[in-house]
């Protein structure tokens, strides 16, 4: 070393854990830091001044990933208060709700970031969809970001058996019951997910390992996956509108502080609206789970209920398998269809495309609701399965009516819009995942008592 | 921003050491080293898997050697017509109008609720999807794909008992299945 040595010690030892300087003063040092702090460094040191746009991103992937540290955080502090086994387990949330120093508050933190963890990951999805992030290097990112999702739900499932009160435990006796529709590994499937015929100790057990091992695992192995991904991809995709062309190069400006200003700005107001809303509002707690009685409604988790709806109108082998593997293959398929264009960063694919996903969001409007009334009112699904074998009368009848609906969507969209293949795949995106929504609010608001359907108050 | 000068990469020359003797790059040989790998590979993952499935493999449910029976009393403490809950066994015990006995798993075959009697109605009628079964158990009000699982019964003396242990699926009500009191 010829370079003269500093004599501050605290200096040296900082300078030896942190060698981009502290305050960087000029752009070279702003780009230096960037590449030397490892958290920085998913990002490249200069990013094109469009990706920037809030409208574009709305920083949902960035608040999915505050959520997750979040999440892991006061996860970790529950696992020192929680004791996973049914004689104890409810005994545990209790203490920590009425004797603990904020225990409510970090109850309450992980509870709505959890549910909150969903609904953004979803909407991020819906971003990513409408500005057409998935095509060319981005295709199997979307795979990812699915993975992702269904890790989010899954974690999101296992943490809701853990409180043992009445709520989760009929929640989970339900949802679990769905996995024996699943036609052949129906009941060895269903064994392995409660650790023996119905929930107990082994179920409690098996819920805890995945809920704080094994999902954790799988996002901290997918998650930096799919941040490489994006960098590798250049970035999101740039917003443009379809008659515009992109200049050739992008105008591009400092990661540091322009893009991570803005992240830091969405973190922490998203932290202090958590905070905020985890004082005021307590994650619910039900009476202490009782395996012999079912509370009326029963209902499952909300981002389950969806598939609850179904299953009021279709036999059960379509409502939780067929139907539901249908619909997760094409979203799998989405990136690998084929295409006519390379719309990336167009909202709604063009003008005509945002017409059409009006259109069908309000067919699905209208006739999700119609649908399920007129089973409701008739009672057709009922009568059908009482005539004829249920998996005909229930399970086949229905979902061939259900794809001559489909196809009179197809030939009105065609007569009225002449969509090309981009705009088709996003106008039955837009129904589907519509519909799937309009079903999830159904069962949460207007299922009552024996699930009938009634008016929320 | 600085230009890296490109320096051509010199790629070290090997000479084989058992040079001349046998041809050790010929295709055969690599080819047959290539395959051998892809065996050995399937090998390896083939034995993780056997061990994944033998681990989770549904392990046979142990029982006890002597069933589980549960006395329920003497005949006449059951009306005609009545349905009488067990809680230490999960099931109803249901007395036909014509005199015979069915014991009624709580269980709903829909999803696995637990199904509370109707004393009213006259019927079992499931909180989480609305199924309703008779007391039969006869499916009245789908989803609910079949009737309810039924426990062995058996009436000695006048006296009911259930093996508790032995839910035994069936698709619909059949009069085979009733224990008549002689």
């Amino acid at each position: 070393m010829t370079e003269p040595t500093e004599f501050n010690l605290a200096r040296r030892i900082w300078r030896s854990i942190f060698p981009a300087p502290l305050i960087p003063v000029d752009d070279r040092d702003r780009r230096r830091a960037v590449l030397e702090t490892l958290l920085l460094h998913i990002h490249p040191p200069t990013v094109p001044a469009r990706a920037l746009r809030f409208t574009h991103t709305w920083g949902l992937g960035g608040m999915g990933l505050v959520l997750f540290v979040l999440l892991a955080g006061t996860g970790a502090m529950l696992m020192l208060a929680y004791r996973p086994n049914p004689a104890e387990a409810y005994a545990s949330v209790q203490a920590l709700i009425q004797e603990t120093g904020f225990g409510p508050f970090v109850r309450n933190i992980h509870a709505w970031s959890a549910n909150l963890l969903l609904v953004v990951a979803f909407l991020h999805l819906l971003r990513v969809f409408f500005t057409s992030g998935f095509h060319g290097p981005r295709q199997f990112n979307w795979v990812i970001g699915l993975l992702l999702l269904c890790c989010a739900m899954a974690a999101n499932f296992t943490g809701y058996l853990l409180p043992w009160d009445q709520l989760s435990y009929w929640a989970i006796t339900i949802v679990t019951g769905m996995l024996a529709y699943v036609p052949l590994a129906g009941p060895w499937l269903q064994n392995l997910a409660r650790g023996g015929e119905e929930l107990g100790a082994a179920a409690l057990n098996n819920f805890y390992t995945l809920h704080t091992t094994i999902i954790p695992v799988l996002f901290l192995l997918l998650l930096p996956w799919h941040f490489f991904r994006v960098r590798k991809a250049g970035g999101v995709v740039l917003p443009h509108r379809h008659d515009e062309e992109l200049p050739e190069p992008p105008e591009r400006v400092n990661t540091l502080p322009d893009l991570v200003l803005r992240e830091f700005t969405v973190a922490l107001v998203l932290i202090a609206a958590l905070a905020a809303f985890a004082l005021l509002v307590d994650a619910p707690l039900g009476s202490q789970a009782n395996p012999g009685m079912s509370p009326n409604p029963t209902k499952a988790p909300w981002y389950f209920q969806g598939f609850q709806e179904l299953l009021l109108h279709f036999h059960p082998v379509f409502a939780v398998c067929v139907l539901p593997l249908a619909g997760v293959l094409f979203f799998v398929l989405i990136p690998y269809l084929r295409y006519d264009s390379d719309p990336s960063g167009v909202p709604f694919v063009s003008p005509n495309g945002l017409k059409i996903t009006r259109f069908a969001a309000l067919t699905a409007l209208v006739a999700v609701p119609a649908l399920v009334l007129l089973d409701e009112l008739s009672g057709a699904s009922a009568r059908l399965a009482t005539w004829m074998p249920p998996l005909i009368g229930n399970g086949l009848i229905p979902c061939l009516m259900l794809a001559g609906l489909l196809f009179g969507f197809r030939q009105a969209l065609k007569r009225r819009y002449a969509p090309n293949r981009n705009e088709w795949v996003q106008a039955f995106v837009v129904l589907l995942l519509t519909g799937f929504l309009l079903l999830t609010l159904i069962s949460v608001l207007f299922r009552g008592p024996g699930m009938a359907l009634s008016w929320p108050l | 921003m600085m230009k890296r000068k490109k320096t051509p990469i010199k790629t070290p020359q090997v000479t084989p050491s058992h040079a001349g003797k046998s041809a050790p790059d010929s295709p055969d040989r690599r080819s047959f080293l290539g395959r051998l790998w892809l065996a050995l590979g399937l090998a390896t993952a083939a034995e993780l898997g056997w061990i994944g499935f033998c681990f989770f493999r549904p392990r046979p449910k142990v029982r006890a050697a002597a069933q589980k029976w549960i006395v329920a009393g003497s005949v006449d403490l059951f009306p005609p017509g009545s349905v009488t809950p067990f809680p230490q066994g999960k099931f109803y015990l249901a007395r036909l109008p014509d005199g015979g006995f069915l014991a009624l798993s709580k269980t709903c075959t829909h999803l696995g609720c637990s199904l509370p009697w109707d004393e009213k109605k006259q019927e079992f009628v499931c909180p989480c999807h609305g199924s309703a079964f008779d007391i039969r158990g006869e499916v009245k009000q789908p989803p609910a794909p079949r009737a309810l699982d039924l426990f062995p019964v058996s009436i000695e003396n006048n006296v009911v008992r259930i093996d508790a242990d032995r839910p035994q699926r069936r698709g619909t009500f059949e009069d085979g299945q009733v224990a008549r009191p002689l």
